[in-house]
């Protein structure tokens, strides 16, 4: 979104408000790769990216942001969400996550129903998230289709990258829309890559669903780069079982890349996960067998998974993932309250934070420009007026690409109006 | 969310008696229909046996808005014995827990719960909280529904410090049925759950959850003003019920005369005489208003709104009708009543001075309950609003207890109250702080350090993933 707003900046002839210098001074700075708070250290942002961190002088000229007393860190990308497609997910022509009654799957691509004015972007941008990956939810098929990273800035271009993963549901309820069930969901699968196979070997001559085939060709081409190792293919699956044959599918499709979503009996078996170098964007706080597909689960899931070795960000899936992102950072500081609960597994203070930052950047493929304050990559990161992971705290400044974030929503302007509500002066006391 | 449900359960309080239990005194106006009615499905709960114990050290939070620094808590008889600074005499031979730098809070009571009505597994045979079969169900009781078998209930305890809960039905009828108030200890049966003396309420249900349900069945009510109206040939119903039962008793009350029982309208008299509460589900402000004015008109009370996300916008109203509000921290927009909320709702509604509550109406949710108002504490002081820790923790005991009709034993820390306490491994509004030990009723319930007192529920019992720390 700033590339955009840099665009038309320039052809306004103005200076584009990221060409500046900042720097964010005597705050208690987290880098975001799993380190340990810095005290007392600078943020310098130049030209919308970070440019230095730690004991550094800020440059002559350099609007300063006194962070004393303060935390920064990078901006949270929320690891899986579905915010921007919907306003209110009880109101169907909001809700534009899932298409039941669309002959298409794995084309379908969310990036044209993202709403940068969505209520859930401004609710989540206050609270600190910056970046999300967006996906859809299935309709008729396994394949929900094409999610995107975007960004979380009060502009009109929200998306950073499109169609980049495609989500397919196996486990439960892809049993559910492939017929029935399990056994019949991995059929699904696998004939779609194989004549996903066959469109790449012979676009012209693919026969969609005149022939034996049974995706359309706009769906074929869609999972040709997932097949070819190109694009990223995040699966949903809960079960230790469901899990381990995810992990399987690259026998027959070696170049997958795969990442793991929900995986809330990871733990029973993150060595293979962690053999497989498969990543896992998961549920933080399940602990309930709320399907049949989770009775192992615990909150010492991603701990656990983590001191296996395997890479973990934490996401919302099927969680408010539509609007409350923001509670992310009350997810992570309760894996840090685990390392104090014998029996269970948590995360110390800097890998919870990780899980926010560093992981999920690092899982998009997008470790150059996002995910941590380190010289070079983009300048999202947000000011706490306190410790970011507990709970009475929250962002004073978000900024996106070095700009300046507006912080107040559709709620605060309720809250506002009726803070001081004096019902003498209607209409005045209604006005805006 | 309970929003995939069409439960949304509202909440009941409880008045003032009647219930199966503990017949009420009677007074002028209680209805003669009690005694064609037997007490039914009694309490068997019991204590589990507890020992005589001192919490020492401990940073204290009353329940009613107290702290006491350094304080100590005696428990014993199941009952809280003292509380007080370290001077608190206690006897030499009690059971002494070190509470330094941690801190101890009535147990945590959640007015709004579907915990064994739609428990987990979460699979289609174990929906068992929303009749939803005609939008008035005054005849169904929420706890012929309870599976106590749900795992859902060691969670509450273990990570949320819950000690008592209030299960409701759903709220996708107008009159969703009565609420039973539980204990939260592991039973065989519903009945050894079942809070002894607690009154019952009953769930009501406004706004799109009714009209949604039967609107979309081409039936009544399929809008706003349809709710209202079913509502009030109902209470008109249940007035000429209690007309007739009151005529039979005014003629002497000849068994063979006795009017036929009515189950539903049973119910609704009970609401009529005071003896049962009404939980109210609602989210918008305008129909809360109506509500009111709907008890007004039939003569009953409602003890809180629940889900209540507009409170803010009419707090001084619910106030002055001496009604609680019971809340999430931050829910908002999963339906379109639900598009108004906003993070400071509780706060305004208690810095209004009217009655504010944190419920959960969630399986999660009711794990952190004091998270939640540790949010609100947040944006509270954001705004200017600062509320002390230890009056907070009145949202989660003391006020539900209140609207529920228990706080005469149990919801704070004094004196001859039920022994149900909690322990916490830090400051419970951090978001680093766990329960450490819980008391119901003076026994030890959960433990962190002991791996068997975590509870194991049968359906858990040989499942992957058994005893161990959720």
């Amino acid at each position: 979104m700033k590339r955009c707003f840099i665009a038309l900046a320039l052809s306004l002839g103005a200076v584009p408000v990221q060409a500046e210098t900042i720097a964010i001074t005597g705050g208690k700075v987290a880098i975001g790769d799993g380190s340990a708070a810095l005290e007392n250290a600078t943020v310098i942002v130049r030209d919308g990216r970070i440019s230095a961190v730690g004991k550094v002088t800020p440059p002559a000229g350099a609007r300063i942001i006194d962070a004393t007393g303060k935390w920064v860190t990078p901006g949270l990308i929320a690891g899986f969400s579905r915010i921007g497609l919907v306003e209110v997910d009880g109101v169907a022509p909001s809700n534009d996550t899932a298409a039941s009654g669309s002959p298409f799957s794995a084309a379908i691509d969310v990036a044209p129903a993202i709403n940068p004015k969505a209520g859930a972007i401004a609710v989540s941008r206050r609270g600190g998230i910056t970046r999300a990956v967006v996906a859809p939810s299935t309709g008729r098929d396994l394949f929900a289709g094409q999610g995107a990273v975007i960004d979380l800035g009060a502009d009109d271009n929200a998306i950073m990258r499109p169609r980049a993963f495609q989500f397919v549901e196996l486990g439960e309820s892809g049993a559910a829309t492939a017929g029935g069930s399990r056994a019949a969901a991995h059929v699904q699968f696998r004939n779609a890559l194989l004549e996903a196979r066959d469109y790449a070997r012979n676009p012209a001559g693919y026969g969609g669903r005149d022939r034996d085939a049974l995706l359309m060709r706009l769906d074929a081409a869609a999972l040709v780069p997932v097949v070819e190792g190109r694009t990223p293919l995040f699966v949903h699956v809960e079960r230790a079982s469901d899990i381990l044959q995810a992990l399987e599918l690259r026998r027959e499709f070696p170049a997958l890349k795969l990442v793991l979503v929900g995986v809330s009996e990871g733990w029973l078996v993150a060595d293979r996960i962690a053999a497989a170098k498969v990543p896992v964007i998961a549920s933080a706080l399940n602990d309930l067998p709320a399907e049949f597909e989770m009775l192992a689960a615990t909150q010492s899931n991603i701990g656990r998974m983590a001191k296996a070795g395997v890479v973990v960000a934490i996401g919302m899936i099927n969680d408010n993932d539509a609007r409350q992102a923001r509670l992310e950072t009350q997810y992570a500081g309760n894996l840090v309250a685990l390392t104090r609960v014998p029996g269970a597994t948590g995360l110390d203070w800097g890998a919870a934070l990780a899980a926010m930052t560093a992981r999920p950047a690092e899982i998009l493929g997008l470790s150059q420009e996002l995910g941590t304050l380190s010289a070079g990559k983009r300048a999202d990161v947000v000011i706490w007026d306190g410790d970011p992971l507990d709970l009475a705290s929250a962002p004073v400044t978000v900024m996106i690409d070095g700009v300046d974030q507006p912080l107040a929503t559709r709620a605060t302007r309720l809250r506002d109006r009726y803070l001081n509500l004096d019902e003498s002066q209607k209409p005045r006391g209604l006005a805006r | 969310m309970v929003f995939s449900k069409p439960a949304l359960a509202l909440t009941l309080a409880a008045a003032l008696a009647a219930c199966a239990d503990k017949p009420p005194p009677r007074t002028a106006s209680s209805a003669p229909r009690k005694d064609a009615v037997p007490t039914a499905y009694p309490s068997t709960y019991k204590p589990y046996p507890g020992v005589a114990t001192v919490i020492r050290n401990a940073t204290i939070f009353d329940g009613e808005g107290g702290r006491i620094d350094n304080g100590v808590v005696f428990l014993s008889g199941g009952k809280v014995s003292a509380i007080g600074g370290a001077d608190t005499p206690v006897p030499a031979d009690a059971v002494v827990i070190d509470g330094a730098g941690k801190y101890v809070t009535p147990g945590v009571i959640d007015i709004h719960s579907h915990l064994g009505n739609y428990p987990s597994p979460a699979v289609a045979a174990h929906q068992d909280g929303n009749e939803m079969t005609g939008p008035v169900h005054p005849d169904v009781w929420a706890e012929h529904s309870v599976w106590p078998q749900d795992p859902g209930f060691s969670r509450a305890l273990v990570n949320g410090g819950v000690t008592a809960l209030q299960v409701l039905p759903g709220s996708g009828d107008l009159f969703g049925g009565r609420s039973v108030t539980l204990k939260n200890v592991p039973a065989r049966t519903m009945q050894a759950m079942k809070f002894p003396g607690a009154p019952y309420s009953l769930k009501m249900a406004c706004g799109e959850n009714p009209k949604r349900v039967y609107g979309g069945r081409n039936q009544m009510p399929g809008s706003r003003m349809g709710n209202l109206a079913l509502n009030r040939q109902t209470w008109a119903n249940a007035q000429e019920y209690k007309r007739k039962w009151a005529a039979w008793k005014a003629k002497g009350a000849k068994p063979t005369d006795q009017p036929k029982r009515d189950i539903g309208l049973e119910t609704l008299a009970g609401v009529l005489d005071g003896d049962i509460q009404v939980q109210n589900h609602c989210y918008r402000a305008d129909e809360m208003a109506v509500v009111i004015d709907m008890a007004k008109e039939f003569g009953y009370k409602v003890a809180a709104f629940h889900h209540a996300v507009e409170s803010y916008k009419i707090a001084d109203l619910l106030r002055e009708n001496g009604i609680c509000s019971a809340m999430w921290a931050d829910w908002w927009g999963f339906k379109m009543e639900s598009y108004d909320a906003i993070d400071e709702n509780i706060a305004l509604v208690h810095q209004a001075g009217a009655c504010a509550i944190v419920h959960s109406d969630d399986e999660n949710g009711i794990q952190r309950l004091n998270q939640e108002a540790a949010k609100v504490l947040g944006d509270a002081r954001r705004i200017g609003i600062n509320i002390a820790p230890e009056v907070a923790w009145t949202w989660l005991s003391y006020n539900p207890a209140k609207a529920m009709g228990i706080a005469d034993r149990t919801g704070s820390l004094k004196p001859g109250k039920m022994a149900d306490v909690v322990l916490w491994n830090g400051d419970p509004l951090s978001v680093y702080a766990r329960p450490e030990k819980v008391w119901i009723d003076g026994a030890l319930m959960y433990d962190m350090d002991d791996p068997k007192r975590r509870p194991v529920s049968d359906f858990e019992l040989g499942q992957p993933g058994e005893g161990d720390a959720k």
